[in-house]
């Protein structure tokens, strides 16, 4: 497949097509739509199924009681959407159930506004619903990364009948840039045994997130527990750079990663030990080699499209060795390459100043 | 549970239909959930479709529902049933799916989902019983509860001033053209159940066709909640509930008639 120009949103759609999705359920929402609208042509081409619901709670019910009959399945909103979709993400964890959710984050709280964020990180990460549990996370931060994530995200979905969720931005959503698709899979035609198909032959499945008896219930957490463990052992993702010799670290993910990059590659032309740390899982959060890192550097700077909230795991995995900086920005505006450079070059002064004695420079911008 | 033993000369008349899965249920002594799922479970088994049946159990006394028939079944979140199904009929559409909902999860949190899986023409169909009360909460307030009703959320009656008027499902959903079979039976005699039997199979039959979304209304009864005896409930809804929900068939499109 040769490199073609592809719209963030169109290209999450496609790579989900090819990756062999059978059921597409959503609702309109912008900076996500044209993921929408790409599915309701391509998926009716294919005959597979499109359906746009009344609503996302609708939409992500749907996508439970597909997920229940074993078939490949998704939906995709934007932060007000996915709130929405709480109750229904909960329940299809409660069910052990597995899906694809994309979340293309715009500004918020509220209705906010259309324009790129990453305001939704707690709520992603967290839970994603009540409950004890976490959704497997994936953080692109390129059309490309986009098209490779949706496609480990059905795979991850599959081999730990868990929900997964594409976290981007409006950004990535929005953005046209070369690209490669990868080939067509094939959609299963076999479906897993615990799947509902109607017991023919067999005795009857039964799916629930029901146990009205404490111990069971808390067996069925340990059950979510074990595999969040195996989860959490196999699958911290990263992709780190001039981490070699770097005494600043700059750390962070999807858009601000990618524009944090830019800062790092000028601040070392102009001679600073500054690498970047950048999740491509949020959840599991890529603690070990954060935790290995921390011995090797004197700071990190933490940089997000939010008020600050991927560096609360920062913070766990630097265990307070190191201070940890935040330069961030809100509501829809995006960092530019100078503010962050900006910061950078005051952090680095300091730890050259200051000797280990660094006082943490929280929210420099503020 | 009981085991009969049949000589040479006995007929077998009475037994558990096969969709009814052999387990003790949670409803109250006099509760009409028993019967209601006794006539979906009889239909079933005369229809043939066990085997390829997914039934779709709403929160609410019959939450269980996925437990007490002998066949698939799911669990969905309050109200959602109708989407839960969508999603299950749209990826097998040649299975029969059956959403079970009260009048708590279906007319009230679950409004929308109804509304518009009848407005898609989802060829699932809704068993829908209405006792006009929130059982499993422990009796209060319904869409469906009628004026001057006591209940828990309403310990002075319910008051149509602050609170309105019963929500009547079948009228409502009856405007909308996916809908193609919407009824309204009762529970509280031998004759109305007999009648509620025939309109479950005609909304199984509708689905078997393809013609689209099917509900069958069974005004049920809450003795518990009501503060009845079994019997004076059947009263009750014969007395009360009849009045302001009429029975009668509300859409019945040309080509159900010909089933």
């Amino acid at each position: 497949m040769a490199k073609e120009m592809l719209k963030g949103n169109i290209a999450i759609a496609e790579a989900a097509v090819r990756a062999g999705v059978e059921a597409y359920f959503g609702y309109p929402i912008t900076p996500q739509t044209e993921l929408l609208e790409h599915m309701s042509r391509r998926m009716v081409e294919l005959q597979r199924v499109f359906l746009q619901a009344e609503s996302e709670v609708a939409a992500i019910n749907m996508v439970y009681g597909a997920a229940c009959t074993g078939v490949r399945v998704m939906t995709s909103s934007s932060s007000p959407g996915f709130s929405l979709m709480q109750e229904g993400l909960s329940y299809i964890a409660g069910s052990d159930l597995p899906c694809v959710v994309v979340d293309v984050m715009r500004g918020g709280p509220g209705l906010g506004n259309i324009l790129p964020s990453q305001g939704d990180y707690f709520q992603i990460t967290r839970s994603a619903g009540h409950g004890d549990y976490h959704p497997i996370v994936l953080a692109p931060s390129s059309v490309q990364e986009a098209i490779d994530l949706t496609t480990l995200a059905f795979d991850l979905a599959d081999q730990y009948r868990h929900i997964v969720i594409v976290a981007a931005d409006g950004l990535i959503g929005q953005m046209m840039e070369p690209a490669e698709l990868p080939p067509m899979q094939s959609v299963r035609t076999n479906r897993p045994d615990w799947a509902l198909t109607g017991a023919d032959g067999r005795q009857p499945n039964s799916i629930a997130s029901f146990y009205l008896k404490a111990e069971e219930e808390e067996a069925f957490n340990q059950k979510i527990q074990n595999r969040l463990h195996e989860i959490r052992d196999a699958e911290q993702r990263f992709i780190e750079y001039y981490t070699d010799d770097c005494e600043l670290l700059v750390v962070g993910y999807g858009s601000a990663g990618r524009i944090a990059l830019s800062a790092v590659e000028t601040a070392r032309d102009n001679g600073m030990k500054v690498g970047l740390f950048r999740p491509l899982t949020l959840w599991p959060f890529p603690e070990k080699r954060l935790s290995e890192l921390t011995d090797m550097v004197g700071a990190c700077l933490v940089v997000e499209m939010s008020a600050g909230q991927m560096i609360e795991d920062v913070r766990l995995a630097t265990g307070g060795q190191i201070p940890v900086g935040f330069y961030g920005r809100m509501g829809g505006v995006i960092p530019m390459p100078d503010e962050i450079l900006q910061a950078i070059t005051t952090h680095c002064r300091q730890l050259k100043h200051c000797e280990g004695a660094f006082t943490p420079l929280e929210r420099v911008n503020s | 549970m009981m085991t009969t033993t049949l000589n040479e000369t006995s007929t077998l008349v009475y037994e558990r239909p096969h969709s009814l899965a052999a387990c003790n249920t949670n409803y109250c002594p006099g509760c009409t959930h028993g019967v209601a799922h006794r006539l979906l479970a009889e239909a079933i088994d005369e229809l043939g479709l066990r085997e390829r049946t997914i039934l779709v159990a709403p929160v609410g006394c019959s939450v269980f529902a996925y437990k007490y028939f002998n066949m698939d079944g799911c669990e969905a979140a309050h109200g959602r049933a109708p989407a839960m199904a969508t999603g299950v009929k749209r990826v097998q559409p040649d299975k029969m799916v059956i959403t079970y909902q009260g009048d708590g999860d279906l007319a009230s949190i679950g409004m929308a989902e109804i509304v518009h899986a009848a407005a898609r023409g989802e060829n699932i169909t809704t068993i829908f019983v209405n006792n006009a009360i929130y059982g499993m909460t422990g009796g209060q307030m319904a869409p469906t509860s009628l004026p001057g009703q006591k209940t828990t959320s309403s310990p002075f009656g319910r008051d149509t001033i602050l609170t309105g008027y019963p929500v009547r499902m079948s009228e409502l959903l009856s405007t909308l053209d996916g809908a193609t079979y919407i009824v309204r039976r009762s529970l509280h005699d031998i004759a109305n159940i007999r009648k509620a039997k025939k309109a479950i199979l005609t909304a199984l039959k509708v689905q078997m066709n393809g013609m689209g979304f099917s509900m069958v209304e069974l005004l049920s009864s809450c003795p518990t909640n009501w503060g009845l005896e079994p019997v004076e409930a059947l009263h009750w809804i014969e007395n009360n509930m009849i009045p302001a929900f009429p029975l009668g068939d509300y859409k019945v499109i040309e080509e159900v008639r010909s089933l």
